[in-house]
């Protein structure tokens, strides 16, 4: 009883979890329960049961209510098919006019709005490429093909890779200096040299497209919500639900709104990219201090210039931020949007990962993050200089860059044009080297793989089995026996000794929703793999921060890797763990394991940071050790922080867990990978998107409410 | 008298969600409890003077007492829940927004209590910023901020950015900030609590010295009756809100109007605050000694003449007129005694 009352929580703990194993063990695995023939798919089995709602049948296989819920929710998906096609090509038809046809025509809204949007979009990614690559569209946009037929000089003629190479260094330089500069230059050199400059440039053009629309709609929609209420209520679920979408999941309602290409892709890229942008965009201008603003209003300004010039700068960092993510993401959609037909590096990674080809996609993988990172870098670079108004410069020193780089487009001409004589009979190298006449490392790393499987295939091949034999599938098995009663109990009370009735509605509301669709087993194989990614990043998340957090070089060293890797396209992560374990859930659960450490580690580092200083010498001067200081000052303190870090570790786990679906597992994933190739698919892709944006929410609710109260208990913030 | 620069009738600030309806209802009895009650905050409650052309009213008050809200309500930061406010006769309240633009952007400066510096600028670019606001051009504004951060003594720094200033060198920028546009009002939430002790009297000695250049309307806050005494002309007390008085410094302390008052001004050294004149004996005596003093000199600062005297001093006005005397016991009875039972 004495220990009831000291400890009341843990015993509140204690009496769930024992509730939650009696449900486990009393309710029995129904025997005709079967995971892999599960449920809602639509084949005709007399042993199913249906039911008809909204006029769709929805059949599915029928077991106690304990044990696995009936799909309730089961006609979501088919309905939002449904919804979808109508208002694409019934609601609210309209008169258009017809350009090619000059005439009126009658066509739905919707579908006139996504035919100006593909043509907008098809317009300025065709500018950006036929700059960067030469081609005739844009050309033709503003003219026409037959206009083209009698003008056959009028192409534009793309840059030679060598003006482009230059322009990146000179920029890089004025922006930051000497060492960015070298950087862009050796990048754009690799590109070209290892024959990758066609696919970098189409992929760059769609990133030049993509990211700035992001920033700017981010950025805008931001600051509306800022100012208006009603803006940021109505946002706010939307954002939250978009922040932990998996990003393949909106492919499919983009496949069927939009068609396939580029145009698609970038669309469907801003729809991932904009809400974190928002997100950013309101954190920062929320935390402008009140007197700021009146400083502002003070000198003078109108709104315009109180927003350009005071709210925007002075919420820097956080939009910064927003830039960086938006960038990532870019990045991130590049490879993802593939799958829609967007050309570029991403088409090639796909492509050789598919055909097992390690090597060739190691290089475009390369190729795509040297990118990222250098874009990174540049709009980092950019939004933090700083203007000089005391030097008395000249007209040369002023405009030297530009005029130097006015000379290298001259030289890179002449070059491009010498070039035409030096290579007559082959390509013309110093114009742009094509595809696969590059160098190559392909047969390198391939040779490498190869090396690495005959020697040490046992070893791996042990290790696998081990891993999937004694670990995996027991874990797998454990959480596909957890009735759904059981879970949704453990889950709808954890909510609720967290965070009070509130918390464990939301949460309740959450789970059923995944509990009531048509996936639950799938969800829970899906929660499984990011359960043990999750588990394994944050020990070693947590003990690489800890260590590294012992000394100044290395933690700014480690923050400077936790950058980096995070610049890396998701699916760059799976070249190298297929390279070593080819196609298992080994592979899924190491690339899972690397990408979600990266959260795990930097918020380790940057809550054991955030540990005002003056508790550091105030612990000291009471004759602490080491130690003692970092278990009983610096975790306590910087444990909510850390638990941030859980939350994207979870964000993170998430996204990789659906990503590998491309390897081949059986979860969430894969059904959205197969909704993809589904001319019905727009539905069902929404709808499991959604269930692991769900799976991602109760955990972001439940952490979020838990370090909220922590830190009002530890009096910070 | 001409207009008043300033002119408060009864302002009211109060927060909360229908301060407005609640303040209509209370029919200008506005009672802080009932209104906290109520989830309102009262800020400023029925605040009436007015400060003159050239004239520096300062604030007191304890924390919370509704100073900042005060001037953000004259400076419309803030609108004020009732009442009316007018700049130079023109109702404040009534300016639409690009005459309330104009007005901050020619008439008026503030400092803020929390400097309050753009942290994306250097020291240079803050200080030139509301003039780049008004539009006139980089060089000129850049060459003019430059005479301010000389100014201030800010000279080397001007390339640095405010997180890398001390409080007293931000707010020193803040100070210039508000300097670089030459406003005719002139608004200061505690300008110099930052600084320390040397370059505050500094900064205090500059400022009167400016003052006396520019004439300037200033409303100064201030929680330093020192400070309050050698800059103010007149000093408004405050209290939840409510101005318990406002009056020169040495009616403040010779005629307390609250309870209050007396007690806030209880401490302060009343030979800083007097003047001769209202110490000494109007009916004139013989046996005066030779020396004599004016009738507006602070007791301070003529004291130790005074008390090197045996017998009564005489004092006279400007017009070297004798308008009165004082005897030496008198200074002493001012400076050390009847501090507890002074009126
Ligand atoms: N935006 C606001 N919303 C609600 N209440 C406010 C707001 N601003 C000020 N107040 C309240 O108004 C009262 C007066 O605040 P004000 O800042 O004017 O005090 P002050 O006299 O300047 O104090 P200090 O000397 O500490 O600066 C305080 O009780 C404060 O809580
Ligand atoms: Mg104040």
């Amino acid at each position: 009883m004495e220990l009831i009352k000291k400890y009341p929580k843990l015993f509140q703990w204690l009496f769930l979890l024992i509730v939650f194993f009696a449900l486990c063990f009393a309710i029995d695995v129904p025997e005709t329960y079967k995971f892999i023939r599960g449920q809602a798919e639509f084949v005709k089995d007399p042993n199913q049961s249906s039911y008809i709602f909204l006029g769709k049948e929805v059949r599915y296989y029928a077991f106690d209510v304990f044990w696995r819920l009936p799909p309730l929710l089961g006609w979501l998906p088919i309905w939002i098919n449904d919804s979808l096609f109508f208002l694409m090509n019934e609601w609210m038809p309209m008169e258009f006019w017809n350009e090619d046809t000059q005439e009126f025509k009658t066509r739905p809204l919707l579908l006139q709005i996504s035919r100006n949007l593909t043509s907008f979009m098809t317009f300025l990614i065709e500018l950006i490429r036929e700059i960067l690559l030469g081609g005739l569209e844009t050309i033709v946009a503003f003219t026409s093909w037959d206009w083209i037929d009698k003008n056959p000089w009028a192409e534009l003629p793309g840059l030679p890779w060598t003006i482009v190479a230059a322009g990146a260094a000179i920029l890089s330089y004025k922006l930051s200096g000497k060492g960015l500069a070298l950087f862009a230059g050796l990048t754009m050199i690799y590109i070209s040299i290892f024959g990758q400059w066609k696919p970098s440039m189409q992929t760059l053009s769609f990133i030049l497209v993509a990211a700035p629309l992001s920033f700017i709609f981010g950025l805008g929609l931001g600051i509306a919500a800022f100012k208006s209420k009603r803006v940021e209520k109505a946002l706010y679920p939307i954002l939250l639900v978009m922040q932990t979408m998996p990003q393949y999941a909106v492919l499919v309602p983009a496949l069927v709104l939009f068609g396939v290409g580029d145009h698609a892709a970038v669309i469907i890229t801003m729809v991932v990219a904009v809400p974190p942008m928002i997100l950013l965009t309101i954190l920062g201008l929320r935390a402008i201090p009140p007197e700021v603003i009146e400083a502002g209003r003070m000198s003078g300004c109108n709104n315009w210039q109180l927003m350009l010039k005071v709210l925007i700068p002075t919420a820097r960092r956080d939009i910064l931020i927003g830039v960086n993510q938006v960038i990532m993401v870019c990045f991130s959609m590049a490879v993802i949007s593939a799958f829609i037909g967007a050309k570029g590096l991403g088409f090639n990674l796909l492509l050789a990962l598919n055909q097992l080809n390690i090597g060739l996609a190691l290089e475009a993988g390369l190729c795509i993050s040297l990118i990222a990172i250098l874009l990174d870098k540049m709009s980092l670079a950019w939004a933090n200089k700083q203007t000089d108004y005391f030097g008395n410069l000249t007209f040369l020193q002023r405009n030297k860059n530009i005029l130097f780089f006015a000379s290298t487009v001259a030289i890179g001409i002449i070059l491009a044009y010498v070039g035409t004589f030096l290579f007559k009979d082959t390509f013309n190298y110093l114009f742009e080297v094509p595809h696969n006449k590059g160098l190559s490392t392909a047969d390198f790393w391939n040779k490498g793989v190869d090396w690495i499987f005959d020697t040490f295939f046992v070893y791996i091949k042990a290790f696998n089995t081990w891993l999937i034999q004694d670990v995996l599938q027991p874990m797998r098995a454990l959480y596909l026996r957890m009735p759904a009663i059981a879970t949704l109990v453990l889950v709808v009370g954890s909510g609720y000794l967290i965070g009070g009735v509130r918390s464990a509605l939301v949460v309740c509301a959450l789970t059923l929703f995944i509990a009531l669709s048509p996936w639950w087993d799938r969800a829970l194989v899906t929660a499984y793999m990011a359960t043990f990614g999750v588990v394994i990043s944050c020990i070693i998340g947590f003990t690489v921060g800890t260590l590294c957090f012992q000394n100044k070089h290395s933690t700014s060293f480690m923050l400077g890797v936790c950058d980096i890797f995070q610049t890396f396209p998701s699916f760059v992560y799976l070249i190298p763990v297929m390279m070593l374990f080819g196609i298992t859930d080994t592979s899924v659960l190491i690339a899972v394991i690397v990408y979600a450490t990266i959260p795990a580690t930097r918020y380790t580092i940057e809550g054991l940071r955030s540990v005002p200083t003056g508790l550091h010498d105030a612990a000291t001067m009471s004759g602490v050790n080491k130690f003692q200081r970092l278990t009983k000052i610096e975790f306590p303190l910087a444990f909510p922080h850390m638990m941030l870090g859980l939350n994207q570790t979870i964000v993170f786990a998430l996204f990789m867990v659906i990503i590998g679906a491309f390897i081949g597992t059986e979860d969430l994933g894969q059904y959205i990978l197969k909704a993809l190739s589904d001319k019905n698919g727009a539905g069902i892709g929404l709808t499991l998107g959604i269930c692991v944006a769900f799976i991602g929410l109760i955990f972001d609710n439940l952490i979020r409410t838990w370090v909220g109260q922590r830190k009002k208990h530890l009096g910070i913030d | 008298m001409s207009e008043p620069i300033i002119k408060c009738e009864s302002v009211y600030k109060i927060f909360g969600e229908n301060a407005k309806k609640m303040l209509d209802d209370s029919n200008g009895n506005v009672d802080a409890k009932t209104f906290q009650e109520n989830g309102c905050i009262v800020g400023v409650n029925n605040a009436s003077f007015e400060v003159s052309k050239g004239e520096m009213l300062v604030v007191m008050g304890l924390s919370g007492s509704g100073k900042s809200t005060l001037l953000r309500c004259i400076s419309r930061l803030t609108d004020a829940t009732g009442g009316k406010i007018f700049i130079e006769g023109q109702d404040l309240l009534q300016l639409n927004n690009k005459e309330l633009i104009n007005l901050r952007r020619n008439k008026m400066g503030m400092v803020f209590q929390s400097f309050a510096l753009l942290p994306h600028k250097t020291v240079v670019e803050n200080i030139a910023f509301p003039l780049q606001i008004k539009g006139i051009k980089t060089e000129d504004s850049i060459s003019k901020a430059m005479d301010m951060v000389k100014l201030v003594g800010l000279d080397g720094r001007e390339n640095y950015f405010p997180r890398e200033l001390s409080g007293g060198q931000q707010q020193r920028v803040g100070i210039a900030r508000s300097l670089a546009v030459e406003p005719d009002i002139w608004f200061l939430d505690e300008p110099f609590s930052a600084l320390d002790p040397l370059i505050r009297k500094e900064m205090q000695d500059e400022f009167l010295r400016l003052q006396e250049k520019l004439q300037k309307t200033i409303m100064f806050i201030t929680h330093d009756f020192d400070e309050a005494l050698k800059l103010a002309d007149r000093i408004a007390i405050m209290k939840d809100g409510i101005i318990e008085q406002l009056d020169t410094p040495a009616n403040i302390v010779l005629n307390p109007a609250t309870e209050y008052v007396r007690k806030f001004t209880e401490e302060v050294p009343r030979e800083k605050v007097l003047l001769i004149e209202d110490v000494m004996d109007t009916s004139t005596k013989d046996n005066l000694g030779d020396l004599k003093v004016l009738k507006d000199e602070i007791i301070e600062n003529v004291a130790e003449k005074i008390l090197t005297q045996e017998k009564s001093v005489t004092v006279v006005d400007s017009n070297n007129k004798v308008v009165g005397s004082i005897n030496p016991t008198k200074i002493i009875n001012t400076v050390f005694g009847g501090r507890k039972n002074n009126n």
